[in-house]
């Protein structure tokens, strides 16, 4: 009833190619956007915006890097922490090393190292696939880590390894507020979500598919299999890498290499996977979901049990329950949460009407 | 199940998660209460290490509400949450819980050098003091550049060089020092990394020969530094480590014939979690801490008369009370009550206080030895003066040793040189006042 | 050139407990094609629950074969509840689950048997052999020979076990093609069920081997990042590939932090199998014994 896209035509190429061809998709994402920018930071406490969006938001980026390269391209990786590093680092000295750096030209100039190192790593996936080269990735996490510990050079000497990011600000606006913080962070995610979007729909993205649905058959049409894996890692890398400059300089503000953990690496996977392989979508709710819920698991603990029980058996609890619901997600859904939605959709063009 | 209703399921499911998210957590206000935030990890690689620390912690506060109906009538309170040692999560837990209780929370105990971290830009936005006793951030100790940061007892840097003053009195004076090797085995990561600069100031000082090996995280197999390190044959091995790598090392000693007894430990190296693991291996092995294990101190006695006695203490496991871990977690404790003490003696007594006030109780705590038998915690931790420069304030490390049952102390309280570490500190903070842009605060003005 | 020796000696001996953990992973993928990333906590339970109950008053014997029949339970739930609901799916997917899994035997063994560490004694002693030290100068650990020896029973137990049982025959028959298998009537859910029991079995004696070794605690979870690289040189479906490729990135790994370390700085265990394991890829990319696939469009 609602949903229904008869009636809608597309008159010219370009109505036939928007983004969301459908109107009331338009509407949705509009006024999600709209809320997001303009009622989101008046309505949320700082709790909500700095413990919970921010990180949310953040992680919704490097999902969104890691489901370029695993959801689009095929290529599985277990080294996006190790890539978020990179950006962290490599801005850090760029804001550092250059005076006058802008803040924004330094977290994207963090993203193209993370883009060169990546493709330097993306260098074995023409000749192993699959779980070797998933294994293989590990090889860029803990060198990476490793490197970065070991050189004193890309911490600026700091006796320990700890880097604290300079303050950003943006043309004598200095982002101190949770509000400001959170909206710098939205404005960096829409952009790089958005260009996400329209390069999977590209030629590029399409190549991309054909790779991952079988390479030896997209080479035989004539897609270049090392073209398209090296920029599949190198974009997947600058989006990890912009993710782990927002991580370090709008989030924590002081980082150490460590925490760039293969633990981590190992949640931007699950987020694609409970969110959606090779959905842009899904890798926002992917991160909601890995990000809100061992927090809401926690809080229930908490109100269910409060004192009765001891305070390790709850916390214990709550990991088991954790990895519980992760199978329970797959068996129900193994394509992911934006699966649903899409079915969710199919559901609302015949509604109420089932036939 | 139709898909239907498998839909509604899990509808239901996804909108109850938002719901109990979102649901922001109320009904805390009493008026005479203390709130104190606990960011705990009882999960994971380090659970050892923070039941024994956080049970210790709760149980000395059970102590002080049961025995003394709390700080001058003001009860103490707390909750925990869960980090599993993760730097995002503490990050959420310290945000969950700083605006709870009447005064909102009014210090912090992060417990990780990763969250420590994540929450020291935002401690001074929100006004709590962030207390890391015997972990942390080094260079926090010059109050001047970080006012809201308290690495109390002692850093890494001064527990550095109390271990090179150990050998010392062990080879018969600092000048025998020379020519000596001494290998600093190290956790490779911020916190291994930590004692390095204070080995090399030292090794130019008293002319020993320093070589660093590191251990890579997590630490499980250690086989060729322990070959590396039976090549050099060193007089000593520090060891600087963390989690498994304590007992791997210890039982690798063992495997290649290196005396445990050479074996010097740092306090993290140093819990009966460190040693029970490696057995027989263990035996000899020495190790610093700024609290002796052991229930002998008046301190644990009253905890276990008036919380474990009347079945309210935190431990699941009752032999733990008076091991490595748990009596550090009553420092931490005790150290967090004065400070409650000293703030309302100038704030109003019976008041709960602010995290501002509590800065300034912290920040004039003077535990000398008279203080110390009053709280019952004489030898139990070493006498402690913290200023507006000086966040470390002591200094002062024992050495223990393990008998294959348990630790045994060696020394005296040693006091860490502080010709060496002061301006190691204030150089190391001065830099970072400069890449933030902090201008020092003057203390003869406070 | 005796110190060469020594390393070389104690690299390879390692290598042999890192086969020990690396053969579970390849059990399970040989039979059923899942990469399953809960073989690290799988040890780390089996071992905690050992010691669990040996500190209740139970004999080790015993406490063996209760812990043994737990590991059994542990494979036969899983292949229930987590495997069977998720046939046919792609392998991801499947890996993503015994993440989940990971997390759930670890939740699990901490709420049971509590979070502290252990300690636990064999009865071998693990310090250097005094007639290879006072004749040779090297350091060789009876407790490290006595791995070894353990791992290379296990290994000559399975080998006749797969090649000469019926089971064994049918399990091979599976790895190689599920459909043609059940088409012959091999009941696909009983060989899982087997071989995730026969994991089990793998998880308790790598468990107790590295719990002797460092203690039982919550890193022996760690041991699985060990096991990677040797999987990834072996091949992922090769029993001998395992045992081979771990004594490789053994030697290689020790030799690596010694001979290389100094120069760059040490610490570079950690990442310096996984870069070995890479170039044999790049030479073989289905790891030495891994069987290769042809891709036909």
């Amino acid at each position: 009833m609602l949903y229904r896209e008869a009636g809608q035509f597309k008159a010219s190429y370009k109505e036939d190619q928007q983004i969301f061809p459908i109107k009331q998709d338009r509407v949705v994402i509009l006024s999600l956007l709209a809320a997001m920018y303009l009622v989101v930071p008046f309505v949320a406490d700082q709790y909500l915006l700095q413990a919970i969006l921010l990180p949310a938001l953040i992680f919704s980026l490097a999902a969104i890097g890691l489901n370029i390269l695993t959801g689009y391209a095929g290529q599985l990786s277990l080294g996006s922490a190790g890539f978020m590093a990179v950006g962290a680092f490599a801005a850090y000295n760029f804001m550092l090393r250059i005076d006058g750096m802008p803040v924004l030209l330094a977290f994207v100039l963090g993203g193209l190292c993370a883009a060169l190192v990546g493709i330097v790593f993306g260098l074995p996936s023409l000749r192993i696939k699959g779980f070797y080269l998933a294994v293989a990735t590990l090889a860029a996490q803990f060198f990476i880590i490793w490197i970065l510990t070991k050189v004193p050079w890309f911490t600026n000497n700091s006796s320990s390894g700890v880097i604290s990011a300079q303050k950003v600000e943006i043309l004598g606006y200095a982002f101190v507020s949770p509000e400001s913080k959170y909206l710098l962070t939205l404005a960096i995610v829409t952009v790089l979500a958005l260009a996400a979007k329209n390069m999977a729909r590209s030629a590029v993205g399409r190549s991309w598919m054909a790779v991952r649905d079988m390479d030896v058959a997209a080479s035989v049409i004539g897609i270049p299999l090392m073209r398209t894996k090296l920029t599949a890692f190198a974009i997947s890398s600058f989006y990890c890498g912009v993710a782990g400059a927002l991580y370090a300089f709008v989030y924590l503000g002081t980082v150490e290499p460590e925490g760039f953990s293969l633990d981590m690496s190992f949640r931007i996977l699950f987020m694609i996977i409970i969110g959606g392989v090779g959905s842009i979508l899904g890798s926002f709710l992917g991160a909601a979901f890995i990000v809100l819920m061992p927090i809401f698991l926690s809080l229930s603990m908490h109100a269910i049990f409060g004192g009765a029980v001891s305070a390790g058996l709850t916390s214990n609890l709550e990991v088991l329950i954790f990895g519980s619901l992760i199978i329970f997600f797959l068996i129900v859904e193994p394509h992911g949460l934006a699966r649903l939605w899409q079915i969710a959709k199919e559901k609302l063009r015949l509604w109420p009407f089932p036939h | 199940m139709t898909m239907k209703s498998n839909m509604t399921i899990r509808m239901a499911i996804a909108g109850i998660a938002l719901a109990g998210v979102v649901a922001t957590p109320v009904a805390y206000a009493q008026a005479k209460e203390q709130f104190v935030p606990l960011l705990s990890y009882r999960v994971g690689p380090f659970a050892a290490g923070g039941t024994g620390i956080f049970g210790g912690f709760i149980d000395y506060m059970q102590m002080v509400n049961e025995r003394d109906g709390g700080v001058n009538g003001v009860k103490l309170s707390w909750e925990e949450c869960e980090t599993e040692y993760n730097t995002a999560r503490g990050v959420e837990c310290y945000e969950r819980l700083k605006n709870k209780g009447p005064t909102g929370a009014t210090v912090a105990h992060p417990l990780s050098t990763g969250i420590t971290y994540g929450l020291i830009d935002r401690v001074s936005v929100d006004k709590v003091p962030l207390v890391t006793i015997g972990y942390g951030r080094t260079d926090a100790a010059d109050g001047r550049v970080f006012p809201w940061v308290f690495p109390m007892l002692t850093t890494y840097w001064s527990q550095n060089t109390t271990m090179i003053k150990f050998i010392g009195q062990k080879e018969g004076g600092m000048d025998k020092l020379k020519g000596k090797k001494i290998v600093y085995l190290y956790h490779d990561s911020a916190y291994g990394k930590e004692g390095i600069p204070a080995m090399e100031i030292q090794a130019k000082k008293y002319g020993f020969e320093p070589t660093f090996i590191p251990v890579p995280s997590p630490g499980n197999e250690q086989q060729s530094q322990w070959l590396q390190i039976r090549q050099i044959k060193p007089d000593w091995v520090i060891l600087w480590g963390w989690g498994v790598m304590n007992p791997t090392a210890l039982k690798t000693a063992a495997k290649t014939g290196f005396p445990r007894t050479k074996m010097l430990g740092v306090w993290w190296s140093g819990s009966e979690e460190d040693t029970i693991p490696a057995g027989d291996a263990s035996k000899g092995f020495t190790s610093a801490t700024f609290v002796p294990s052991g229930t002998n101190f008046k301190i644990i006695q009253d905890i276990q008369k008036h919380v474990v006695a009347k079945g309210k203490t935190n431990m699941d496991d009752k032999s733990r009370v008076g091991t490595s871990y748990y009596n550090r977690g009553v420092v931490y404790g005790a150290i967090t009550v004065e400070a409650i003490r000293v703030a309302q003696q100038k704030y109003g007594k019976g008041k709960p206080m602010t995290g501002e006030q509590m800065r300034w109780g912290f920040e004039n705590i003077n535990l000398d030895d008279k203080r110390l038998a009053e709280l019952g915690a004489t030898g139990f931790m070493p006498t402690m003066k913290i200023t507006c420069e000086d966040h470390e304030g002591s200094g002062k490390v024992k050495y223990q040793q393990w008998d294959g049952k348990q630790f045994k102390p060696v020394s005296d309280w040693i006091d860490a040189d502080r010709s060496i570490v002061r301006p190691m500190i204030e150089e190391s903070a001065a830099k970072y006042a400069k890449e933030k842009g902090i201008t020092l605060r003057d203390c003869s003005k406070e | 050139m005796n110190f060469f020796f020594e390393v070389l000696i104690g690299g390879l001996l390692s290598g042999i407990m890192y086969s020990l953990v690396a053969l579970g992973f390849v059990l399970i993928y040989k039979a059923s094609g899942v990469f399953n990333f809960a073989q690290g906590a799988m040890v780390f339970f089996a071992a905690l629950t050992f010691v669990g109950l040996m500190e209740l008053g139970i004999p080790f014997w015993f406490a063996m074969v209760l812990t043994l029949a737990v590991m059994v339970l542990l494979g036969v739930v899983t292949e229930r509840v987590v495997l069977r609901p998720l046939v046919n799916q792609p392998q991801i997917t499947l890996f993503m689950a015994t993440i989940g899994l990971t997390f759930f035997i670890e939740g699990l063994a901490q709420a049971m048997w509590g979070a502290n560490v252990r300690g636990l004694e064999l009865g071998i002693v693990d310090e250097p052999m005094p007639w290879v030290l006072d004749n040779w100068n090297m350091v060789i650990s009876r407790f490290d020979l006595f791995a070894a020896a353990v791992s290379g029973i296990l290994v000559a137990v399975l080998a006749v076990f797969f090649n000469k049982t019926r089971t064994g025959r049918a399990l091979r028959a599976v790895a190689d093609d599920h459909q043609a298998a059940l088409s012959i009537g091999i009941p696909l859910q009983n060989i899982w069920r087997i071989v995730w029991a026969v994991a089990g079995f793998v998880a308790l004696v790598a468990g107790l081997m590295w719990g002797a070794r460092n203690g039982v605690q919550f890193a022996l979870t760690f041991v699985a990042l060990k096991a990677l690289p040797v999987l990834i040189i072996g091949g992922f479906e090769s029993v001998a590939g395992a045992i081979v490729g771990g004594l490789i990135i053994g030697a290689a790994e020790k030799l690596g932090e010694v001979y290389i370390g100094p120069f760059v700085g040490g610490g570079i265990e950690g990442w310096f199998a996984y870069i070995v394991a890479l170039l044999f890829l790049l030479v073989r990319p289905e790891g030495l014994f891994g069987e290769k696939h042809i891709d036909r469009v």
